[in-house]
């Protein structure tokens, strides 16, 4: 998940009837997508069976589409936010014993907001208040991963179907992984002043309670801010979908990366996806080239999950606080659960 | 004299906090001395989790995000 920014504005004079009114202006642009996007077509006097009508209304269809979903859901998100600060979901994690532990915390993943930058104090904080070590690492691999960015993003793009299998997934990879890595008793890995400052005591800081027009304000900076960062990558995707569509072979990628490629594929889909760092946005662009040409979902998906969950930036971080067995460890008990969420996809679809 | 820590590992929001801190600073005319806390050791000395945080003579005054303009404000 994103920085978490909080409104700079004053609060709304009257957040419901806005909150109304956005909504209905939503749910107003949404029902038009069809009637706007064949205007465009028509506007600019395209025939609407031809490649170029076609491509044209493949892009003025799924822009506002994608970008509407996805300040829906980085609204929503922004307003549960407030309601889930770190510190609460330290306080329900700590003390939970492995395996229900990880459920929860790889769920709380997706709902607590989350900057990248603060993952390793997080990390810290999360262990001394005595949250197990495996139960950390299911938060600590789901919250980037199961962002709502990237759900959105797969929801408008390729249906709900696959955001719901992405969903799924990605929390059985963290809670696994979580779950693995905290019986392998790793903790003699953490770095010698971790565990001194296990002893430590959290600050008391306590936030104020904010009140709904607040919450409705969180909101619509989030989405600001998330959608503000983001709408170059989605539109260059979308660009790049209508725009390769007549003009690289449909089964261009299907030999190396479709159903029927060697099985060797898959790890090397992983491996070259692991060292590479990107957020969810910037991934989709690649997500929606590979797909249209033939290559597995599976695979792609995989591909997708290592390279947002996996970085080589984020273990150089790492390193400060962990020992490079349990690095190593992270990196391939997270790699070997993708894989296997890769290949039951391809196998199953 | 108020002595202002800005805890955070130096992203894009660390460094928004900073600016803000500062402007609104000079915008009031209070006398501050603000600094930056990039050691991950120190902030977690200070038991935030969550950057960036503010620290005001020594008090936890804000964690977790960039601060509303109108809470930094109230600082100073």
């Amino acid at each position: 998940m994103t920085a978490l920014t909080e409104a700079s504005a004053t609060p709304r004079r009257a957040p419901w009837a806005w909150l109304g009114f956005a909504l209905l202006a939503w749910i107003g642009a949404y029902a038009s997508l069809d009637a706007c996007a064949d205007a465009v077509v028509a506007a600019l006097g395209l025939a609407g069976g031809s490649r170029l009508g076609e491509s044209v209304r493949f892009f003025a269809y799924d822009t506002p589409k994608v970008l509407l979903l996805l300040a829906g859901i980085v609204f929503a998100m922004g307003v549960i936010h407030t309601f889930i600060a770190p510190e609460r979901t330290r306080a329900l994690l700590a003390g939970r014993r492995l395996g229900i532990g990880n459920v929860m915390a790889a769920t709380l993943g997706i709902v607590t907001p989350f900057c990248s930058c603060s993952a390793v104090p997080l990390f810290i904080g999360f262990l001394a208040a005595g949250v197990p070590l495996g139960v950390t690492f299911s938060f600590l691999i789901s919250a980037p991963m199961v962002n709502e960015v990237a759900l959105a993003l797969l929801f408008g793009m390729f249906g709900w179907k696959v955001a719901a299998l992405y969903l799924g997934l990605g929390l059985t990879v963290a809670i696994v992984a979580g779950l693995v890595i905290g019986q392998l008793g790793m903790e003699r890995h953490l770095e010698d002043w971790v565990r001194a400052m296990q002893a430590s005591q959290p600050a008391q800081f306590e936030a104020a309670r904010p009140a709904w027009p607040e919450r409705i304000d969180a909101g619509v900076a989030h989405v600001k801010s998330i959608v503000g960062k983001v709408w170059p990558y989605i539109i260059a995707g979308i660009a790049l979908g209508a725009g390769i569509h007549g003009y690289v072979p449909e089964d261009f990628m299907a030999a190396i990366m479709g159903k029927d490629a060697p099985w060797w594929s898959l790890p090397a889909a992983v491996a070259i996806g692991v060292p590479m760092y990107t957020n969810a946005a910037g991934i989709i662009p690649v997500v929606e080239a590979l797909l249209g040409k033939g290559a597995a979902l599976g695979t792609v998906l995989a591909f997708m999950m290592s390279v947002i969950a996996l970085s080589a930036p984020e273990m150089i971080i790492l390193r400060k606080v962990l020992k490079p067995p349990l690095i190593a460890t992270f990196a391939g008990v997270v790699a070997a659960g993708i894989l296997v969420v890769g290949y039951v996809f391809n196998a199953v679809l | 004299m108020k002595n202002v820590k800005i805890l955070g590992t130096g992203c894009a929001n660390c460094r928004n906090t900073f600016a803000l801190v500062a402007e609104v600073a000079r915008a009031r005319g209070a006398e501050v001395h603000i600094e930056k806390v990039e050691e991950l050791q120190a902030i977690m000395g200070f038991g935030v989790m969550s950057t960036p945080g503010v620290v005001i003579d020594g008090k936890v005054v804000h964690a977790g995000g960039v601060p509303a303009r109108s809470k930094v404000e109230g600082w100073f």
